[in-house]
């Protein structure tokens, strides 16, 4: 018994969040892919690799979405990468694509190796307006969901609430929306056209 | 059984093992969790009790395959699930399955190995352990699993074959297959083909247990039923008493072995992609095979006719696949995270000029399409 099938590689948008463990990177990713997937009809892979620790250590999460299947199931080139701390930051920045995003966290990442960069105080936004720091991933994923354009903020939201514990929906929801209003504020067009200044002028 | 079957839902690999199993009709669970598997005892310890199942988490693996055998002997549908180490320890048990011919299905998430291994990065290197793992001559069956879906669906076909052929039934999956989520519509109940073992029709005083049908493969009657029967891991004649006598013990195995040949065109299992008018082929298995679809692809866009055998089943070999795509090709790679356990196979049914080049990582890393299209494109 044997199946035949022809694929054809469709267009793959990859998405890395990074940082440490503990700070929700891969429940974020989650709700990222079961929004785009389930709610949005895509076709997504949703992987992850993380260390043996519950906090602390690297922790790193990603989300393909294709309009095709995806062969392939983890990142290749970086369309969109989150970086919650430095390390992250230095370690997955060369992964990006010539003209991918980076989002880093300002509030934990101070160097920035490029200046085609989005710096969003994720975790200053989370402790000193939604009242506590741990929902830091829940304002980057809206950033996220808005700059990549891949994904409706109501297929996010609709998402998040079904996969967070009873009694934090409000808090977790105005997080996000914090988060898209942040994202929907940044203009793509006005960052530099690619991460390495060689390619200024392209 | 989920009533979230026929919706889109996001699922690991783990949860879709779990989804197959329930809808093949398994009712029993016992095991001893170990990463990267133990997203599969997790939700069977939620699913199973809602639906009349048993979970059981036990002592030990070894223990745990001892359970496992115990249930299907009293007629009920079960696996386990672990990981390399855990493995190792169900041998000897596995061996039991196999001898007092007991259908049971054995998930192992492979990790990186030996011993303690790496917990969890992915590898295959129990490619040969599944067939080989438990001593002396003994049939089996291997199936590899490469994507959420695959694991609902081949878990559910891991049961028929075991029920149909009363074998156990080895599913290897990796950390990579087993972790990753996407999104899938699960067939509903009814879409859902299930096989039963045969049960004895004839009166509890007739049954004679050991004695296979046109297939070779016993009738099976459970414990409890009225059909007094002997199960033994030692060698045993028609009746199921241990024999020391050489023609019943030929006989033995010779059925045991033929009742798994006779089923081989319906047992090996692929899927091929790209491979009408392919020169050079990769030959892959489990999440490797994703890989090299990748590759493969952007071979093809680059005017390489390159195509992809996806082995479904290890073992018995599919050699039914295997050798045409061999004599069509000039070169054939095949990729594996182990030192080439698959490819030794591939070398064993080789018959033509065909070159057979390895691409082994052993480093605790997924092989990427880059690395596979690299080597493609040498070949």
């Amino acid at each position: 018994m044997t199946a035949k099938a022809q694929q054809p590689s469709g267009s793959r948008y990859e998405i890395r969040f990074s940082g440490s463990g503990g700070q929700g990177l891969i429940t974020a990713a989650v709700i990222f892919a079961e929004a785009a997937g389930v709610y949005g009809g895509k076709y997504v892979c949703q992987t992850q690799s993380y260390g043996p620790e519950a906090r602390g250590g690297k922790s790193r999460a990603e989300v393909v979405i294709s309009d095709q299947p995806i062969d392939y199931p983890k990142a290749m080139e970086l369309d969109l990468l989150l970086a919650m701390n430095q390390a992250a930051c230095d370690a997955y920045f060369y992964d990006l694509q010539p003209n991918g995003l980076l989002v880093a966290d300002s509030s934990l990442v101070e160097q920035f190796p490029t200046s085609r960069i989005i710096a969003i105080p994720f975790t200053e936004i989370a402790r000193n307006e939604i009242g506590k720091a741990v929902v830091a991933n829940m304002v980057a994923l809206g950033a996220m969901g808005v700059l990549s354009g891949q994904v409706a903020v109501e297929h996010l939201e609709h998402s998040l609430l079904s996969r967070i514990p009873p009694g934090t929906e409000d808090m977790n929801r105005k997080a996000l929306y914090r988060g898209v209003e942040e994202g929907s504020r940044i203009n793509i067009d006005t960052l530099p056209r690619a991460l390495m200044s060689d390619d200024y002028d392209m | 059984m989920s009533d979230l079957n026929g919706t889109r839902q996001l699922l690991q690999g783990n949860e879709a093992v779990v989804h197959g199993a329930l809808a093949a009709g398994c009712r029993f669970f016992a095991g001893y969790p170990i990463t990267p598997a133990s997203e599969i005892a997790e939700l069977f310890s939620i699913l199973l009790p809602a639906c009349d199942g048993t979970f059981i988490q036990m002592e030990d693996e070894i223990a745990g395959m001892g359970a496992v055998i115990g249930a299907s002997l009293a007629g009920v549908k079960a696996m386990t699930a672990t990981s390399g180490p855990g493995f190792s320890l169900m041998q000897e048990n596995l061996g039991f399955a196999c001898c007092a011919e007991v259908p049971c299905v054995i998930a192992n998430v492979m990790r990186g190995g030996p011993s303690t291994g790496l917990p969890t990065s992915p590898a295959q290197g129990d490619v040969q352990m599944a067939r080989w793992g438990t001593h002396g001559d003994h049939p089996i069956i291997v199936l590899a699993l490469s994507s959420v879906i695959d694991s609902f669906t081949i878990t559910a076909k891991a049961f028929n074959l075991s029920e149909k052929y009363r074998v156990p039934v080895i599913l290897l999956s990796d950390e990579v297959v087993a972790h990753t989520r996407e999104c899938v519509e699960l067939p509903s109940t009814d879409e859902i083909r299930v096989v039963d073992r045969i049960r004895p029709s004839v009166p509890p005083d007739w049954y004679t247990p050991y004695e296979g049908d046109a297939r070779g493969v016993p009738p099976m009657a459970s414990f409890g039923d009225g059909y007094r029967h002997h199960v033994t891991g030692l060698i045993h004649d028609k009746q199921g008493f241990p024999t020391q006598n050489s023609s019943e013990i030929e006989a033995f195995h010779l059925r045991l072995a033929h009742k798994i040949t006779r089923g081989f065109p319906e047992i090996q299992m692929s899927r091929e992609f790209f491979l009408d008018d392919a020169e050079v082929a990769v030959i892959a298995y489990g999440s490797v095979a994703r890989s090299s679809l990748r590759a493969v692809q952007d071979a093809r866009k680059n005017g390489i006719k390159a195509g992809l055998l996806q082995l479904i089943t290890l073992f018995p070999f599919p050699r039914g696949y295997v050798s045409p795509l061999l004599s069509q090709c000039r070169a054939v790679l095949v990729p594996e995270m182990n030192m080439g356990q698959i490819s030794r196979e591939v070398h064993r049914v080789n018959q033509t000029e065909c070159r057979i080049v390895k691409h082994n990582r052993i480093d605790g890393q997924f092989i990427t399409p880059t690395e596979i299209y690299k080597q493609l494109i040498k070949l």
